[in-house]
């Protein structure tokens, strides 16, 4: 038989590829592919019959079964049956416009990538003209997914209008939030999608150097994406006549070295030039002086590899999901205590609530959520009260929280929220670059105030000092890393109070209350 | 070959011109770690200063100025991974182990749907215990 079973490398954290080696050694053909993302099913196996037939999770454990299911062909009998990989629920009711090929196919067989509508978007882009590509890039709504969220196509015209005896495409794949994976994901399981996505940014920018920052932390997703590179390459897909049309481009790789503030992107820019990771005051813009002081395009990936489906298939198309002004989808990732964690993708505009406890099924612990940080480390901690606030960037920012890179992290009802306060200022101090003071020291300090309030040290003085602190914080930063480390630890003060002591007593640094178990 | 030697040969085999931050990538990945004794030769082959090459040396904690111990841990600590027991984790992992075993935290592997994650020798292992790692440690 035909096994598909993922390479990505949360199925082979959980033991894919134990059970690959044992399919193979048992006589069937195993193609790995990427993860469809439903990583509460991972390992992931799927069968070729008539449709692709899932089992899982599959873990070493069940091979055994697996392999006497795959020999007498009664697959509908195994405990981990799921049907057709098309037709679980989780994963048909999705909007999957960006990932649409994630998971189907290896990752960097590129005759299945054309056969599955791969460079269709180029093919579109070469018969149209630069301006036309920016045009559509903006009438799509597209928006930076990294955080910002600032029009994708804006940032195009800029690059595409300035003068340049040089000019660069560079993706910002330093994914550090925690709770975040859907680049990697993407990488790992469909990177055609992100080279295809940087050509077209190149043809419409007159852009003709990519580069890719990846963070060290993802070395199945640099392997993968290299291979991709050169298959790339030798397709002619990219080069000095990319898809035999006048439009030269070639993409490398640029590897970071673990430093989370690499991903605010002209940290990114100095750590490319090889040197500290240090912000840069804005402006100039990246646009019109970045990467060597050249106009530079900077995307998410997640942003770039929506472009392809854009151009494939007209930006109406793309701005018909979503709502309000966040156009087009987005690609939620569900992580930490969650029952049914993994990669969403959903126009924007569905509710937290739906993503936490339709798809998410709740705690994995079964216990009651208590609370969910959204936007990474950086990103406001909701209470379980506060969840029908819609997924789009102008509803979270009423509520005082932002989308981030979309990444959803649930915490049940054990969660200390003042020592998740203090991990935010402590990360800060750990990872702050050093440019700027509110940052560098403020971040330190923050521990500390934090530190003497759970002490029950003059509580209603120190949280005025705090409230203080973040202030600073927030408006004297040169980056969104000492800018928004006030987010989680405000946000926590404010909707989680009971966690912080209000009058002078002697409970500890460690002091849970009767919620841990 | 002595060290010196061998961080010339290095240096000229790289593909001018160079870097700070990938060159001593390079010289890490080749040594295990970069010598300090290195970086007269890196700072006169990217052309700067010794002290800018200290200054990337010391930023990046991937780059490190000692040998790596036989055993490395690495614990995530993000906050997706702390809400399924990273914290309690790394308390016990590092009261598991012995001094051979490098024990250090993490932000973020990109496994958050599957924490606690953890990175022994660069496998990565997704919903992580004390037992799945003294395994993995003994293997």
């Amino acid at each position: 038989m035909i096994v598909h079973i993922p390479r990505d490398s949360s199925a082979r954290s959980v033991g894919a590829d134990a059970v690959a080696e044992a399919c193979a050694a048992a006589g069937h053909t195993v193609i790995r592919t990427g993860s469809r993302g439903a990583m509460w099913l991972e390992p992931l196996v799927e069968v070729d019959a008539d449709v692709r037939i899932g089992l899982g999770p599959i873990t070493p454990a069940d091979v055994p079964t697996l392999l006497a299911a795959l020999a007498d062909g009664r697959l509908a009998s195994h405990p981990r049956h799921l049907g057709p990989v098309d037709d679980i629920s989780w994963l048909a009711r999705q909007e999957r416009l960006t990932f649409a090929r994630v998971g189907r196919h290896d990752p960097v067989d590129a005759e299945a990538y054309e056969a599955d509508g791969g460079l269709d978007g180029l093919h579109a882009a070469l018969a149209s003209t630069p301006a036309d590509i920016v045009e559509a890039v903006i009438a799509s709504g597209l928006r930076g997914r990294g955080g910002a969220g600032f029009p994708a196509g804006i940032k195009w015209r800029t690059v595409a209008q300035a003068t340049a005896d040089r000019k660069y495409v560079v993706v910002n794949a330093d994914e550090g939030d925690s709770g975040t994976y859907a680049d990697r994901v993407l990488m790992e399981g469909d990177p055609f999608t992100l080279i295809e996505g940087m050509v077209i940014a190149g043809v419409a920018t007159g852009a003709e150097h990519g580069i890719v920052y990846v963070r060290s932390e993802y070395p199945d997703a640099i392997a993968t994406l290299r291979t991709a590179i050169d298959v790339a390459r030798i397709r002619g897909w990219l080069g000095s006549s990319v898809l035999d049309s006048d439009h030269s481009f070639d993409i490398e790789v640029c590897v970071g070295a673990g430093s989370y503030v690499c991903g605010e992107e002209t940290a990114m820019l100095e750590s490319i030039e090889g040197r500290r990771g240090m912000v840069r005051p804005k402006p100039p813009l990246p646009a019109l002086a970045g990467l060597f002081g050249r106009p530079t395009v900077i995307n998410n990936v997640m942003t770039m590899a929506a472009v392809p489906t854009i151009l494939a298939h007209g930006p109406e198309a793309y701005a018909g999901h979503g709502a309000d002004t966040s156009r087009g989808t987005s690609v939620f990732q569900l992580s930490g205590n969650i029952a049914r964690g993994g990669i969403v993708e959903l126009g924007f505009g569905v509710s937290l609530r739906e993503l936490v406890e339709d798809w998410g099924g709740g705690t994995l612990s079964g216990r009651p959520v208590r609370a969910v940080q959204v936007g990474g480390p950086l990103g406001s901690y909701l209470r379980a009260d506060q969840l029908d606030v819609p997924m789009t960037y102008e509803a979270l920012a009423a509520n005082g929280a932002m989308l981030g890179h979309g990444g959803v992290v649930v915490f049940d009802d054990t969660v200390d929220m003042a020592e998740q306060a203090r991990f935010a200022m402590e990360f800060c101090a750990e990872e702050s670059c050093g440019k700027c003071t509110p940052c560098r020291i403020g971040s330190t300090r923050g521990v500390e105030v934090i530190d003497r309030i759970r002490r029950g040290e003059d509580p209603g003085g120190n949280l005025e000092l705090l409230e203080d602190l973040c202030e600073v914080m927030r408006d004297g930063s040169l980056c969104a890393m000492g800018g928004l480390t006030p987010m989680p630890v405000l946000s926590a003060l404010r909707s989680f109070p009971e966690d912080f002591p209000t009058t002078g007593g002697s409970r500890s640094p460690e002091g849970h209350d009767d919620r841990t178990a | 070959m002595s060290t010196d030697a061998s961080v010339e040969a290095l240096l000229s085999g790289l593909t001018p011109p160079l870097l700070i931050l990938p060159t001593l990538q390079a010289l890490q990945e080749h040594f295990g770690y970069v010598p300090d004794s290195s970086l007269t030769a890196v700072a006169q082959a990217c052309g700067v200063s010794r002290a800018d090459v200290y200054g990337v040396l010391t930023y990046y904690s991937d780059l490190r100025r000692t040998p790596p111990s036989p055993v490395e841990v690495r614990i995530c600590m993000g906050e997706a991974c702390q809400a399924v027991g990273a914290r309690e984790l790394r308390h016990e992992a590092e009261a598991l182990v012995g001094p051979e075993v490098d024990v250090t935290h993490v932000y973020c592997m990109g496994n958050c749907a599957l924490g606690p994650a953890a990175v022994i020798n660069g496998e990565l292992v997704g919903r992580a215990t004390n037992q799945a790692l003294v395994d993995r440690i003994r293997r």
